[in-house]
């Protein structure tokens, strides 16, 4: 039976997995949980992943979640090129390194702004309180200066010279506030260019159908049905704001 | 494969994330060298220190003229240069993966929450510590030889005060337990604005979660099934 990745592409670490499955051409069974229709609530999803995230990976009966893990582990399953996650010790942790970061780093920033923009007003229908999305913009800014500054400085790509695990985390979370219509490369050269080898380096056509859902958001969530985000409503607003 | 020169690393032993790579270290007798710094005096903050780290941040390893930040990395850099137990940082993929999925996992759980409850506390007491110098203040200068804040009858000052003074009881804290003058001076409002003064409450004893003896003290019936 051949892999099974449980995952929804408007998540950033499910994209992730799934650029990185898709350009090695690792064979898996797509299994999709739309979590805006709340199905990773569901009982079958329960069994495979108890923290009811995505993404996780069934291979057999080895059950597997958090991107990092799972990328890793079908790197290492597939045998795929030794750039994506070097073998070189040192090489390794500089890839791990950004992984590392990345965490609290500009996950829980690009997360923050997506739903500070998107899902709270359009969605929920709260209005955001001014000071709360500066606030969240300016942890944002903040993290993008540290990506060109640190991890990229004079590289082309995170680890050196070639792309790796860590470019394709980092590109899938900086779309997430393009996806809610802000322009992050906009009057950043660097990123730009960066961004623009990721892209050729995962090939354009698999990046843009990675992200044809988040881009598409804006509009797409106009047809969300507002009642399945009740429930957790104020534990939402309490954790974004 | 370990190198001639022992490893050098940048820690505080009071950020949890120094301690694990502190721990790594010693226990499996990595060579290496402690080179310590005080976030408290600020020595994370030093033009030297953020030429080798820009984030500002502990632990720093650096192994010989090799620059690695974050303790996951820095952990599984170790566990795979150097001769130690195959356990630490196991081997066969499945079992790697394990190891993979918690250290991703802990960032925005263990760490994050458990951080969150030290900074916290550490803030808490210091707001005690505030709070204490007014409360001995209230004592020795308003309430000195007279009933109320302000003389022998209750003002408009007594309801600012004590309206500020039952707020922490919302979070299950009597900050009054150790200052019997004061409770003796709440007795007193209390008595001079009658059932007004629980009505007032209300809300905030519906939040209070407290021992049984508080309910006691406060020698009235407060609203609610406490």
């Amino acid at each position: 039976m051949a892999v099974e990745l449980f995952l929804d592409l408007f998540s950033q670490p499910c994209r992730a997995v799934y650029i990185f499955a898709k350009k090695n051409n690792i064979p898996f069974e797509f299994r999709r949980i739309s979590l805006m229709d709340g199905e990773h609530f569901g009982e079958e999803f329960g069994k495979i992943n108890l923290m009811r995230k995505v993404p996780a990976l069934r291979d057999g009966d080895f059950y597997l979640a958090e991107s990092i893990a799972i990328m890793i582990y079908l790197a290492e399953k597939f045998e795929t090129p030794d750039f994506w996650y070097p073998t070189d010790i040192r090489q390794r942790a500089r890839v791990n390194e950004y992984l590392s970061w990345q965490h609290q780093g500009i996950r829980t920033h690009s997360s923050k702004v997506f739903w500070l923009r998107v899902m709270i007003p359009m969605v929920m229908g709260v209005e955001v309180p001014k000071e709360k999305m500066d606030a969240a913009l300016e942890d944002l800014n903040s993290s993008l200066k540290l990506i060109e500054e640190k991890f990229l400085d004079d590289r082309p790509f995170i680890a050196g010279d070639q792309v790796s695990l860590a470019d394709i985390v980092a590109i899938v979370e900086i779309m997430q506030p393009v996806g809610s219509g802000l322009d992050v490369f906009q009057g950043r050269l660097k990123l730009s260019a960066w961004r623009d080898r990721v892209q050729a380096a995962i090939g354009k056509e698999l990046f843009d159908e990675a992200h044809q859902a988040i881009l598409g958001a804006q509009e797409n969530v106009k047809l969300l049905d507002p009642t399945v985000l009740q429930a957790s409503k104020s534990k939402i607003l309490r954790y974004f704001m | 494969m370990a190198a001639g020169r022992p490893v050098q690393v940048y820690l505080d032993l009071l950020s949890q994330p120094c301690r694990a790579v502190y721990i790594l270290l010693t226990c499996t007798k990595i060579p290496h060298k402690v080179h310590a710094v005080a976030l408290r005096k600020g020595e994370h903050r030093t033009p030297e220190f953020t030429n080798m780290n820009l984030m500002q941040k502990v632990p720093v390893l650096v192994d010989s003229g090799f620059i690695l930040t974050e303790s996951d990395a820095i952990l599984k850099y170790l566990a795979t240069q150097y001769d130690v137990p195959e356990h630490w940082y196991p081997r066969q993929p499945q079992q790697r993966a394990r190891v993979d999925e918690y250290t991703a996992w802990h960032h925005t759980n263990t760490r994050a929450h458990a951080a969150k409850v030290f900074i916290l506390e550490v803030a808490l007491n210091n707001a005690l510590s505030n709070l204490k110098n007014t409360l001995d203040k209230l004592e020795t200068m308003f309430l000195r030889r007279q009933p109320f804040l302000c003389g022998d009858d209750i003002t408009v000052a007594d309801l600012l005060a004590i309206c500020e003074l039952m707020q922490p009881l919302g979070a299950g804290r009597d900050i009054l337990k150790d200052h019997p003058q004061l409770q003796r001076w709440r007795s007193r409002v209390q008595s001079a604005v009658g059932k007004s003064f629980d009505e007032a409450h209300a809300v905030l004893y519906l939040n209070i979660i407290h021992p049984p003896t508080l309910k006691n003290q406060l020698g009235s019936n407060p609203v609610g099934n406490l």
